[in-house]
């Protein structure tokens, strides 16, 4: 070979390296699936169960690695693959999960959001197996509220196994500054406007809020709506029986601006975790965030319930539960029913609830769980899910569509900064009719 | 002698065939194929998490362009890049003229100008983010220095001039300005090597020369050296514009789409409207309506660099 095609030859090779590896980085990249791919093959030569999950960090892994001990030691012979993607609030988690359910490889469990999240996406596409059999056979028929397999079931079919209850409707408070301004929980946003402008005359910032991610911010205006239209109004809003430019919704989100005019001037640059600092820290008197706060400040911070913090409802909404719940369903066309059914099982199990929520935070879904297991935010919050009225929450994509949350985070941010009610109030009532 | 010849040659015929076809058909298939295949779904009603290709024509591009956000994305991006090729140009211009004076530790500090290029965009972002927090980052050096109207930056929602233009106000969104500062201290140290590079093959016949003539130094940059720099700062600007039309991993570790969308680019409501609210078929529109964008800069100079080639 001349010089010259000894160059050719070269380019030739280092381009096609180039282009395969391009090409090999960038589906594994597109995936951003564990390193499960290889394993997976070796795996279903015996019996096997892929749990698919965004719980990868803090509480909810430990949380997830206790619930499998358990599946492993009483099925020994059955190998389980942790398919958990990491990213915030599942996000990275759905992208996967929608490109492997579309191309028809599903994993055979996968976390999903009771409400919306299952019944208008993976249900409504019918790619979910009833499984009113599996919960006959376990007795689950009466352990779980009403209400709560109401957002798992489509035409008397259930689709899911709740494993956990998050509340989104709390109100954390700032003990030792409440006590000093001698200061009590506001339970309606009278007292509540009353007690900020007392906090805000001290030069306390009364409310901390931490809307980098928007959903903090849509958070915080369905509480309102909640506190404004009552269960049954909001449940009439997100079932479309209410429309989103009625007079009640511009109501609360006149009310929603003024509790802007009392947060943290920088909240635009903060996270939740930052927000809940600000409470914790006595910077802030007053943070409105589901109950995974409480996680953050016992855990994380070291702060002692009843002592450093407290709590309450948001304002108005003292006898509702903004529910968030974590399920697990069964797929169409999964390799190992069978041990995803005995997984289930477990999930729905109390036994299999008293090990996993404890160390979530969260409190189980079963209303028969062990109490005694639970802190004492938790007990409390357990009597009140017996109890409450249970409202799925918007935010978390339980009560619409995931494609209507989206739209809803972009209108209140814009909200958030310019203020407009009538603006707000018919953007968001046109996102309600386009994802119908 | 003469059947060595024809091997020879036959060998180079096929050979280069042989070794491209591989990623000929791979970028084909996943470049190409999967372009069209984008542009086919921005024309469908693909807007859940079920695929719907019902053709519904301009419909997703017809919502974009009267959409807030969308709006807001063109306007960030026009001002990002103006000011991220416009700074990152005249910065790193400066610091190879002054590496180029043979000073001392030259390598030390040509490395210490390019390292922050060899870190991720992802890093970039994160810090920056922390340094440009408005109340824990470089404000409480100001504030110590005795500044009393701190700048907010990424969190500012200033527009200047605000002036009203479909429905954003559009003008210069302070908050690009925040992101601009950390994007150009991640590529001025490329365009500082672009510089460098550029130079260092001028002879040096060529300053004696104009020096001989009685030229001063700054006569000799003004009238021999900036020219000279001419194809460099044009290459430089169609990388920097090509970086700064698709971005995405900066801004979305470092602000988010940020307060009212300050913010936002359309690489950034891309991901999210595809991947977070379903909404595939605008979210490929946005893709076409980026590698658009993109061609416009990019074909031009692909063109006059091939015409250029075969002159």
């Amino acid at each position: 070979m001349n010089k010259k095609s000894k160059v050719i030859t070269a380019a030739a090779v280092m381009t096609s390296v180039l282009a395969l590896t391009a090409c090999g980085s960038s589906t594994t990249g597109n995936q951003g699936a564990p390193a499960g791919g290889g394993a997976n093959k070796t795996a279903d030569a015996k019996k096997s169960v892929e749990i698919f999950s965004w719980w990868t960090g803090g509480g909810e892994e430990e949380g997830l690695k206790a619930l499998i001990q358990l599946f492993k030691k009483q099925n020994p012979d059955v190998n389980v693959i942790n398919a958990a993607v990491a990213g915030g609030a599942g996000t990275n988690a759905q992208a996967v999960l929608a490109s492997r359910m579309q191309a028809g490889d599903p994993p055979d469990t996968f976390q999903v959001h009771a409400g919306a999240e299952l019944l208008d996406s993976w249900v409504k596409a019918g790619k979910m197996q009833p499984l009113n059999d599996l919960y006959k056979e376990a007795g689950w028929t009466d352990k779980f509220p009403k209400s709560l397999v109401d957002m798992m079931s489509k035409d008397g079919k259930i689709y899911s196994v709740a494993v956990d209850i998050h509340r989104g409707n709390v109100l954390w408070i700032n003990k030792k500054i409440f006590d000093d301004n001698h200061l009590k929980p506001p339970t309606t946003f009278d007292e509540f406007f009353k007690d900020a402008d007392i906090l805000k005359a001290k030069g306390i910032t009364p409310l901390a809020l931490g809307d980098k991610e928007p959903w903090t911010a849509t958070m915080l205006f369905e509480d309102v709506l909640l506190g404004e239209l009552g269960p049954q109004g909001y449940d009439d809003l997100t079932q479309g029986k209410i429309k989103w430019d009625d007079p009640k919704v511009k109501q609360s989100l006149e009310i929603f601006k003024k509790m802007l005019t009392y947060v943290n001037s920088d909240h635009a640059a903060r996270t939740w975790q930052d927000a809940s600092q600000l409470v914790a820290k006595g910077q802030a008197a007053m943070n409105v965030m589901g109950d995974w706060a409480k996680g953050y400040f016992t855990s994380d911070l070291k702060l002692k319930p009843n002592v450093d913090f407290e709590w309450t409802t948001t304002p108005g909404t003292g006898s509702s539960f903004m529910v968030i719940s974590d399920t697990f369903g069964l797929p169409k066309g999964i390799k190992h029913p069978e041990e995803t059914k005995t997984f289930l099982k477990l999930l729905g199990s109390v036994e299999g609830q008293d090990a996993f929520n404890p160390l979530k935070g969260s409190i189980p879904a079963r209303v028969d769980a062990d109490p005694s297991k639970y802190d004492v935010y938790s007990k409390q919050a357990m009597a009140d899910f017996k109890k409450d009225a249970l409202t799925p929450s918007i935010a978390h994509g339980s009560a619409m569509p995931q494609g209507f949350v989206t739209q809803m985070n972009q209108a209140i941010n814009i909200f958030v900064t310019q203020g407009d009610v009538n603006t707000a109030a018919t953007t968001l009532e046109q996102d309600a009719e386009q994802n119908k | 002698m003469s059947t060595g010849a024809k091997k020879r040659w036959s060998f180079e015929k096929v050979a280069p065939v042989l070794f491209l076809l591989p990623s000929i058909i791979a970028i084909g298939i996943f470049v190409y194929g999967f372009i069209g295949w984008t542009a086919y779904a921005s024309l469908s009603a693909w807007n859940s998490i079920v695929p719907d290709f019902t053709f519904v024509g301009l419909k997703n591009y017809i919502f974009l362009f009267h959409d807030f956000r969308f709006q807001s994305d063109l306007r960030n991006t026009l001002f990002f890049t103006i000011f991220f090729i416009g700074i990152s140009i005249v910065i790193g211009l400066g610091l190879a003229i002054l590496i180029d004076q043979k000073i001392k530790g030259e390598t030390f500090f040509r490395n210490i100008f390019i390292f922050p290029m060899a870190l991720s965009l992802v890093v970039t972002g994160v810090v920056w983010q922390w340094l440009l927090n408005p109340s824990t980052g470089v404000n409480l050096i100001l504030k110590k220095l005795g500044v009393v109207h701190l700048p907010k930056w990424f969190v500012d929602t200033t527009v200047i001039p605000k002036i009203h233009w479909g429905v954003i106000s559009f003008g210069i969104p302070v908050a690009i300005l925040a992101v601009v500062i950390a994007a150009v201290w991640q590529m001025s140290g490329f365009t500082m090597a672009m510089y460098l590079s550029s130079l260092r093959a001028i002879p040096d016949e060529l300053k004696e020369a104009a020096r001989i003539d009685g030229a001063t130094e700054l006569q000799i940059y003004r009238k021999i050296i900036l020219p000279l720099m001419w194809p460099v700062t044009l290459s430089t600007t169609i990388i920097l514009a090509h970086i700064s039309l698709k971005i995405f991993d900066l801004i979305y570790t470092m602000t988010g789409p940020g307060a009212g969308f300050v913010t936002d680019v359309p690489g950034v409501y891309m991901f999210e409207t595809t991947f977070r609210g379903n909404h595939y078929a605008q979210g490929t529109a946005i893709a076409v309506i980026m590698l658009i964008f993109i061609s416009l800069i990019i074909v031009p100079y692909l063109v006059s660099s091939s015409r250029k080639e075969a002159e």
